[in-house]
């Protein structure tokens, strides 16, 4: 391998780059969906390549392909070059790195249980009973269970000298339930909604999960959802559970901080953010008990890793402090552009990708609170739990979400189920009327498996740690208003 | 390129593997490169070359899937041999009754040499000429021109045997004249079509005419929407039910209601997957040929899109709309070449007869609420206008919109007499009365 990585990186530096990093990526996955009681997908997949990004006459330049030998590895190095150098044709201004130490080494995440060596037996058996157990339930119309894994093998080389070996090992699961009757449809999830939620683990994560334990309750509740009023138009205390407010977090604090939205990069795609850098150290983006840390670190987290796609380690770094905004997700480029180092954000979906700003985990600091306690100390209000749907504007500033269900609060209790929630805001005025969050017991790191962004566009996955939290005067069911 | 020959071969060595009572081999490989800019600066600038041969194997009514993008033999055989391991190790899915059956292909005009082997410095002159375009306006310019060629071909035991080459070339912009914001795209098989300066001066002119908004309160107003938008609203009715799938399901829109009117009488949607003023193709990923398939006419409910596997659920023929890329039986049917009728109005007339309403250029972020009643969320972006007294005479902040697309296309009361192809779809622009803005932004 290193033979490899030593042609393509000579190759590019004789060509005229003038820095130069080549990453060679294995990956393997599996991928099962249950349906309605039927097996509706059993597939597996390998994918390698090898991938070159270039500095030559000032600008970028990237190539790929799937063929790893050394013929390949010359003329991709030789395509990697001649397109950066077509880069420079329309630039303002040459690129410069922030300065990064060489870094060699091996690493792997350890697994107490690979999940590619479980049975596919086991598994589906898992699955099969967890959509036997929703399908008792006559309402429920659709019964959706799944399970995925990924193990990945990274190679990273640069010419200032790194050479780095990461292997990671990704599980996770799901299971959802769909009512329909009297003309609506109404979904429950369990333990998150759109696939599940996923770790850095093995298969120990998806037993962990209680699929087939939380089935019943899931269906129950997505069948009475039918029945349930609809969310009704109200400003009021809100309060989220932990895996809608991991969304909260992805969309207002993890997209804004990112340094290449900010420069505008994203521009015509994503789009760019409001947290432009007079803001930083200074801007109240929250309440004194907002806390929010980039943490690459975080055992366990599905954006955890070693070092990432530039060779910068891993690092836990301040997002939001004491609710001043104060940190960003970079690159060596961007954090150059500030004069700082690069915390380590680029990421790549995979060998045919170039790395770009991504989330690694994004995480709320646990309060002292408990959702309990939150919610007996709320006369009037609406908990609100797990990812409906989701839309915020191209600079991360008025966002709408909405839940699977919630529950309005009364004098500290819960009285009675909605259906359709929605709540809307403004992002910094959201976080700023944070008045409570939950401890580090009902703190938990949920892992987002398809977070998108770039062109072409590469899906991520990404961690948020939270905790249930509650914000006062938020406008919630959109729907019912007019 | 592999060439029909080269994919066959290696399908039928992928078939042969299997050793199945049915199976179904697909290769898709192919070059692709895009340039992407931003602040008038190329900042990334990419090529790939990449293949996928995914195997099918059934045994019994058990199915296994694998796939790969190593194409030695070693490799082609072990895919198959693991999709078949899969597929003895699965249960029974009693709803899979059979692969496809081969049928006659029509031929679709899908390629063109000069598209699949654009250059990098080409890319980069085509952007230099949007960045010089942008600069005419007092614009900055960022964006993404994309280029290349895909390759593929699928087999089944059952005799489909299909082959396409494709080439693609994208471009999209967004340009930004101080607080003003200004967007274009197009897609074409034929780079050539992408015309990049005109496309940045539609881009460049909105954004300096969209400079300084104004607020305004959210409500109900008249919107004349941009085909930008509209391909949006039909993108939703295809995701959330115009596929068997949703309706065999209960959770389409369209769920019991064939042969009702579902939108005003003006409105008139279907698929239709040769026509050449989308961007056609001749087959879908069973290697089915595209169906021409009515599914809104005159506003009332006709029909959805079928693969196989919804199509035999009831006893009916494949319309060729197998997901792309979705060879599980979990991937769900979609059009993916949707047109709707054009009217006899101009966007100059909508505007004229409009007495106070908002033009929109575009959706940003927009997601699904409820998909039986067709509810969608979403922002307005990059060229949002006042229109009062029939004259356009303002810029506004960006607004959300919470509404019911199908609520809307009944309240449609002028259509466009030219569509235009955006994404998946060829449409025109509309004026809808009462569209609801529920929400505003601070830009």
């Amino acid at each position: 391998m290193k033979e490899l990585t030593d042609r393509a990186l000579e190759k590019a530096r004789g060509l005229g780059a003038s820095y130069a990093d080549i990453r060679i990526v294995n990956r393997q996955e599996e991928s099962i969906q249950v349906k309605n009681g039927k097996v509706e997908g059993l597939s597996a997949k390998t994918d390698e390549g090898f991938g070159i990004r270039v500095l030559a006459d000032g600008a970028w330049g990237f190539a790929s392909s799937l063929n790893l030998d050394p013929d390949d590895i010359d003329s991709v190095a030789k395509m990697a070059v001649r397109i950066a150098q077509a880069s420079s044709q329309v630039q303002r201004k040459p690129v410069e790195l922030a300065p990064a130490d060489a870094e060699e080494g091996e690493f792997a995440f350890k697994v107490k249980q690979d999940p590619f060596e479980v049975p596919v037996e086991d598994k589906l058996e898992l699955l099969m009973d967890a959509d036997r157990v929703m399908r008792e339930n006559p309402e429920i119309k659709v019964a959706e269970s799944t399970m995925n894994f990924w193990k990945t093998e990274t190679t990273f080389a640069s010419t200032e000298g790194s050479y780095i070996k990461q292997t990671k090992t990704e599980s996770g699961a799901g299971i959802s339930a769909t009512a329909v009757g009297g003309g609506d449809v109404q979904r429950r999830s369990w333990p998150a909604s759109f696939g599940g939620d996923y770790q850095t683990a093995g298969y120990e994560f998806v037993e962990s999960c209680n699929l087939v334990s939380n089935a019943a309750r899931t269906a129950k509740e997505a069948s009475e959802l039918l029945r349930a009023p609809q969310c009704p138009p109200d400003t009021c205390t809100l309060i989220l559970d932990g895996s809608m407010l991991a969304l909260q977090i992805h969309e207002s604090c993890g997209h804004p901080t990112e340094l290449d939205r900010v420069f505008g990069t994203e521009a015509a795609y994503a789009g760019t953010s409001f947290l432009t850098p007079d803001k930083l150290g200074s801007f109240r983006y929250g309440s004194d008990l907002v806390n929010i840390t980039a943490d690459a670190t975080a055992p366990g987290g599905l954006g955890s890793f070693f070092f990432d796609d530039e060779g910068v380690p891993a690092q836990k770094v301040d997002l939001i402090k004491n609710g001043i905004f104060s940190g960003y997700l970079t690159s060596r480029e961007t954090a150059a552009e500030i004069g700082r180092r690069s915390m380590g954000a680029m990421r790549a979906e995979g060998w045919n990708r170039i790395p770009l700003i991504r989330m690694t985990n994004i995480n709320l600091a646990p309060g002292d609170w408990t959702l309990d306690e939150m919610i007996k100390d709320t006369e009037h209000g609406i908990y609100a739990a797990m990812v409906g749907s989701w839309s915020i504007d191209d600079k991360r500033l008025n966002f709408q979400f909405a839940t699977e269900i919630a529950w309005e609060i009364e004098n500290g209790s819960l009285v009675r189920m909605y259906k359709n929630p929605t709540y809307t805001g403004i992002t910094y005025q959201f976080w700023q009327s944070m008045d409570a969050v939950a401890g580090i017991d009902e703190w938990h790191l949920w892992g987002v498996p398809n977070c998108g962004k770039g062109e072409p566009v590469q899906t991520m996955r990404v961690g948020h740690g939270t905790a249930p939290a509650r914000f006062r005067n938020v406008r919630i069911g959109v729907l019912e208003e007019g | 390129m592999l060439g029909r020959a080269g994919a066959l071969d290696i399908l039928k060595a992928a078939i042969e593997a299997a050793d199945a009572d049915m199976a179904q081999a697909s290769i898709r490989i192919g070059e692709f490169g895009l340039t992407r800019f931003a602040n008038s600066s190329i900042h990334q600038n990419v090529l790939e070359k990449n293949a996928e041969l995914a195997v099918k194997v059934i045994a019994g009514k058990r199915i296994g899937y694998a796939a790969t993008n190593r194409l030695d033999e070693k490799s082609i055989c072990g895919i198959a041999k693991k999709a078949a391991e899969f597929a003895r190790h699965s249960q029974e899915n009693p709803d899979f009754t059979s692969l496809p059956h081969a049928k006659p292909i029509k031929d679709a005009n899908t390629f063109d040499g000069h598209t699949a082997f654009y250059t990098p410095e080409e890319r980069a002159e085509d952007v230099s000429g949007m960045v010089c375009e942008a600069e005419r306006f007092g614009a900055k310019a960022a964006g993404a021109i994309s280029t290349g060629y895909q390759e593929f071909a699928i087999m089944n035991s059952l005799g489909v045997e299909a082959y396409n080459i494709r080439s693609q070339a994208n471009l999209s912009t967004v340009m930004t004249a101080e607080s003003g914001f200004g967007y274009a795209d197009r897609a074409s098989i034929n780079v050539m079509d992408l015309n990049p300066v005109p496309a940045a001066a539609e881009a460049a002119a909105r954004s300096c005419e969209s400079r300084n908004p104004i607020s305004v309160e959210p409500g109900e107003y008249d919107v004349i929407l941009m085909p930008y938008a509209v391909a949006e609203f039909l993108e939703f009715l295809a995701y959330t039910g115009l596929g068997a799938r949703s309706v065999q399901e209960g959770r389409s829109f369209m769920s019991g209601k064939f042969g009702q009117q579902i939108t005003g009488k003006n409105i008139t949607i279907w698929d239709d997957g040769l026509n050449s003023a989308g961007l056609p193709i001749p087959f879908d990923s069973e290697g089915v040929p595209k169906q021409h398939v009515q599914m809104i006419v005159d506003g009332v409910a006709k029909g959805v899109v079928y693969d196989s596997y919804t199509a035999h659920k009831e006893g009916k023929e494949s319309t060729g709309h197998a997901a792309p890329g979705g060879d599980e039986e979990s991937a769900e049917p979609m059009p993916i070449n949707m047109f709707m009728a054009p009217g006899d109005a101009t966007v100059p007339e909508m505007i004229a007869e409009t007495k106070k309403g908002i033009l929109v250029t575009r959706f940003h972020y927009t997601n699904v609420i409820h998909p039986i009643l067709t509810i969608i969320t979403g922002m307005t972006r990059d060229g949002t206008f006042l229109v009062e007294d029939g004259k356009v005479t303002k810029p506004v902040k960006n607004l959300r919109f919470t509404d019911s697309i199908l609520e809307r296309l009944n309240h449609v009361d002028m259509i466009s007499r030219e569509p235009k192809r955006q994404s998946i779809c060829v449409v025109p622009a509309i004026r809808a009365r009462r569209f609801r803005f529920t929400g505003t932004t601070e830009f």
